[in-house]
């Protein structure tokens, strides 16, 4: 500084020689003058917030009691709560690997593509979604019925080709004299003897599967020698008598029947009945038989996963994510793939690497500062996820679904007002961050030198 | 250097809390302005007299924000000298928390269920509507007026009302399987078993929203409890583990307790949501013969789906249990609160408790009003009519239990509690014990 007094300076606009201690403040109002807009929304948005919400934590939900850490007891005693933090736990577990893994193959991969640019762009795509329309359009796809979820259809459809479908998906025995079930198959209690007539009446049978060109149903007459019997729908409007064939009530035709030696499942003899739901079994051996509609009769196609259930629907939530965020990992690790110096890999091939080795010994290692940049950024990212739980969960899985940034919003504003216990979930979940945020911070100070 | 900037930004936050904090002060006195200028007009004269600007929130969009814009535009008529400005807002009791606790919030706002009003008028935040009270013993049955109370002051008035104890069913359906709308709730179990013999299963249920799950156990409560014990329960007077809410539990388990008369069967039913709980009952074929739910459903049928009203829709009253209360009403309703006193505020509530004001919105449907006075010719339609004079006229009319909670209770623990009860009715004291913590840890909070 003293430095400069000795020096003359050229007489500036209007003649007035700088003196030194307005020159310093000259040259810290320059920078000020641009750091101002940042300080001043920094501040507004971002460090009063923080520091208010710190300071809320300490009082009672309506803001008006000082209550010390009784929001923290709060916070450790809830069940939900504890859901919430073990899930974040497996978020970070799960996702940020999973993420950079997904990203790195398809990084990898869109290298060796034809069409590759198209394909990163078809990748890429959903980061450019708002995870609330995400997790509207995955709500969708992951509904149990096949008719409403994607993915179920999807599966039943490859299910459906392998499997048979059975005449009647639903029924129950009308009266007391037939028990089981559809996956066991429906049978008469009392044993049937030759010469008998065996009436199978079947209700809670949905109306659009009763078999087309049906006949009203009707008792067949005994047979000599053999059995005779009817499979029919024991029901119509108001409910008629159980048990008794009356007009009205439709035979079911199609229906596999079986003779099953008494006392045990074995099928001895198999027929299917015609079209007003009689059967005949002609020449059997004299005895008694159990009469019964056999299982496949009812045999259902395989409904589906219940994705959105309490068991399911973290992964599911997990794996709508990791569709959203591959992108992003594939674009950061495909710009640092393309910046790894060809000439190592040139002379690990001439030395007779495989490819394998090549990827596992030469760009892996170089890739590394690249991958934990997406990996420390998806850690940050998932420990933040809220509107993928808010758009995917239905209402009866969310205790199961839940985060904490999840629960800090559904304690605070859905409606509870339990600002106290929300300002302390978010101040631990800062305290959750700020490893990460160091982390880093110090990466990006390393990288600056 | 370190230092200095530091405190150049301890400064800037200063002056900024400082500068909101103005904010707040000068947005008290405007409002206090205008009480002054018009406040001598007195209310006996004409419209003309009120003059001013107020904001009103509420959380209805669409058809039904353009009928209330419509009430709105009546209200203009009478007062044009007034100028009101609606907003809508998806959740208006979280909005209203957040501008009360930044001392910003509309003059008028219309909230979704009294607990949230008692919690507005806790802290404060709400002005007293006493000068509405005549307005409102005239026009109302008296239960409104307790129910717009909150220790001794009145501040609410129920504009639009809900009743909740309707039953939808699908006239085919009911057809096919040959059963009437029932009385009682014995032939309401009959036709149940009835409805599953014909293949249709009797009932659909939005288990994945926990608020009709709730609504089904109040309209059991309410008859199988009786009111009295309604609201002991609603205040937390009795525990939830008193046997009348295991007997209620126990009657709703005859209803959830079958599987296989429940559309999807129990996972199903934990994933459909309430639109469509509705919509399957009137889909092609039918997933469910009928869907227990208020006179709301009717707009969703209407909107949603093909069915004609009396041909393919119709709707019962929820059926009498034992000796139960006649002609029981569970019901909702948005509330009329007042955040800042002033002249076209008090005007505003004055009309709207008037049947003009209720007639406007009435005459375009998807309303009830609570107002007795009201003609029930202005009802578009037999149904609505049917529906709405329920409400009205209801000898006990209970308003939604739930709503009466705290809302960590009320609308939230009380939900998933009731999906757990749904995915295993059996357990009816595990249940009843469960709500009691839950409520135990809501009220002590």
């Amino acid at each position: 500084m003293s430095g400069t007094t000795f020096r003359p300076e050229f007489p500036r606009e209007g003649g007035t020689r700088a003196n030194p201690k307005t020159a310093a403040w000259r040259g810290l109002l320059l920078p000020l003058g641009f750091l101002a807009p940042a300080i001043f929304f920094l501040g507004v948005w971002v460090v009063y917030p923080t520091f208010a919400t710190m300071v809320r934590s300490l009082y009672s939900d309506r803001g008006d009691r000082f209550v010390g850490l009784e929001n923290y007891r709060r916070l450790f005693s809830d069940d939900i709560i504890f859901t919430a933090i073990k899930n974040n736990f497996l978020w970070v577990l799960f996702i940020p690997l999973g993420v950079t893994a997904v990203g790195l193959v398809f990084a990898v991969l869109t290298e060796r593509v034809r069409w590759s640019v198209a394909f990163k762009i078809a990748v890429f795509i959903p980061l450019a979604v708002s995870l609330f329309a995400v997790g509207v359009i995955w709500r969708i796809m992951y509904q149990q019925d096949p008719e409403r979820g994607v993915i179920n259809a999807a599966i039943v459809a490859v299910q459906g080709v392998v499997s048979e479908r059975g005449v009647i998906s639903t029924a129950a025995p009308s009266t007391d004299d037939l028990e089981g079930t559809t996956q066991t198959g429906i049978s008469l209690k009392e044993p049937v003897r030759t010469g008998e007539v065996a009436l199978l009446g079947l209700t809670a049978i949905r109306a659009p599967e009763i078999p087309e060109g049906a006949q009203d149903a009707r008792a067949p007459e005994p047979l000599q020698g053999g059995i005779t019997g009817v499979v029919w729908r024991d029901f119509k409007p108001g409910g008629g008598t159980p048990g008794e064939v009356e007009a009205e009530e439709v035979g079911l035709g199609g229906v596999t029947v079986e003779l099953r030696e008494p006392g045990s499942n074995r099928a001895v003899e198999r027929t299917t009945t015609e079209a007003d739901g009689t059967f005949a079994f002609e020449e059997v051996a004299d005895g008694e038989y159990t009469v019964a509609v056999a299982r496949n009769t009812f045999a259902e196609p395989f409904e589906g996963f219940n994705w959105l259930g309490p068991s399911l629907i973290t992964p599911a939530i997990m794996l709508s994510y990791i569709w959203v965020s591959a992108g992003f990992a594939m674009v950061i690790i495909a710009a640092g793939l393309a910046a790894i110096p060809r000439d190592t890999i040139e002379a690990a091939r001439t030395d007779g690497a495989t490819e394998f080795q090549i990827f596992r010994r030469i760009t892996i290692p170089q890739l590394m500062p690249v991958l934990t940049v997406v990996f420390v950024t998806q850690i940050i990212a998932c420990l933040k996820i809220f509107d993928l739980v808010l758009a995917i969960a239905p209402g009866s899985s969310r205790n199961d679904a839940t985060l904490l940034a999840f629960e800090m919003w559904r304690r605070a504003f859905s409606g509870q007002n339990l600002f106290g216990l929300g300002s302390a979930i978010s101040t631990f979940l800062l305290l959750l961050f700020i490893p990460f945020l160091i982390v880093n911070v110090r990466r990006f100070r390393a990288e600056a030198r | 250097m370190r230092k200095r900037g530091f405190f150049l930004l301890a400064l800037l936050v200063a002056l900024l809390a400082f500068a909101a904090g103005c904010g707040g002060g000068e947005e008290e006195g405007a409002g206090g302005d205008t009480a002054a200028a018009t406040g001598g007009g007195g209310d006996t004269g004409g419209g003309e007299d009120v003059s001013g600007s107020i904001n009103v929130l509420a959380v209805w969009t669409g058809a039904e924000g353009e009928a209330f814009q419509a009430v709105l535009d009546g209200f203009k008529e009478q007062y044009p000298n007034v100028n009101v400005s609606y907003q809508s807002a998806q959740d208006p009791a979280t909005v209203l928390s957040t501008s009360v606790e930044g001392g910003n919030p509309p003059d008028v706002a219309a909230l979704p269920s009294p607990g949230i009003m008692a919690d507005f008028a806790g802290r404060g935040a709400l002005k007293p509507i006493d000068f509405a009270r005549s307005a409102i013993e005239e026009n109302y049955a008296p239960v409104w007026l307790e129910l717009g109370t909150v220790e001794n002051e009145l501040y609410g008035l129920f504009f639009k009302g809900a009743n909740k104890s309707t039953v939808w069913y699908n006239v085919a359906a009911f057809e096919n399987a040959g059963v009437e709308p029932p009385e009682d709730w014995e032939t309401f179990l009959q036709n149940a078993e009835t409805l599953k013999a014909s293949g249709t299963p009797a009932y659909s249920i939005g288990g994945a929203d926990g608020w009709t799950l709730t609504d089904l156990f109040e309209n059991i409560y309410l008859r199988t409890a009786g009111p009295e014990k309604y609201d002991q329960l609603a205040t937390h007077e009795i525990p939830w583990t008193d046997q009348s809410v295991k007997d209620a539990l126990a009657e709703m388990a005859k209803v959830l307790g079958d599987a296989e008369n429940v559309a999807g069967g129990t996972s199903g039913a934990l994933q459909t949501d309430f639109p469509t709980s509705v919509t399957q009952v009137f889909a092609d074929p039918p997933k469910a013969a009928q869907v227990i739910e208020g006179d709301f459903v009717g707009g969703v049928i209407g909107a949603e789906t093909q069915a004609e009203p009396e041909t393919g829709f119709n709707v019962y009253a929820f059926p009498n249990i034992g000796d139960g209360p006649e002609g029981a009403v569970v019901g909702g309703g948005d509330v009329i609160v007042m955040f800042k006193d002033n002249p076209a505020a008090r005007a505003l509530i004055q009309y709207l408790a008037t049947p003009d004001a209720a007639a406007i919105w009435a005459e375009r449907g998807g309303f009830s009003s609570p107002n007795k006075n009201l003609d029930a010719e202005v009802y578009p339609d037999e149904l609505t009519r049917t529906t709405a004079t329920a409400l009205a006229e209801a000898e006990v009319f209970r308003f939604d239990l739930s709503d009466l909670q705290p809302a960590a209770f009320g609308s939230d623990a009380m939900f998933s509690l009731l999906q757990d009860f749904l995915r295993n009715p059996e357990d009816v004291d595990g249940i009843a014990q469960k709500l009691e913590d839950a409520a135990a840890k809501a009220y002590g909070g």
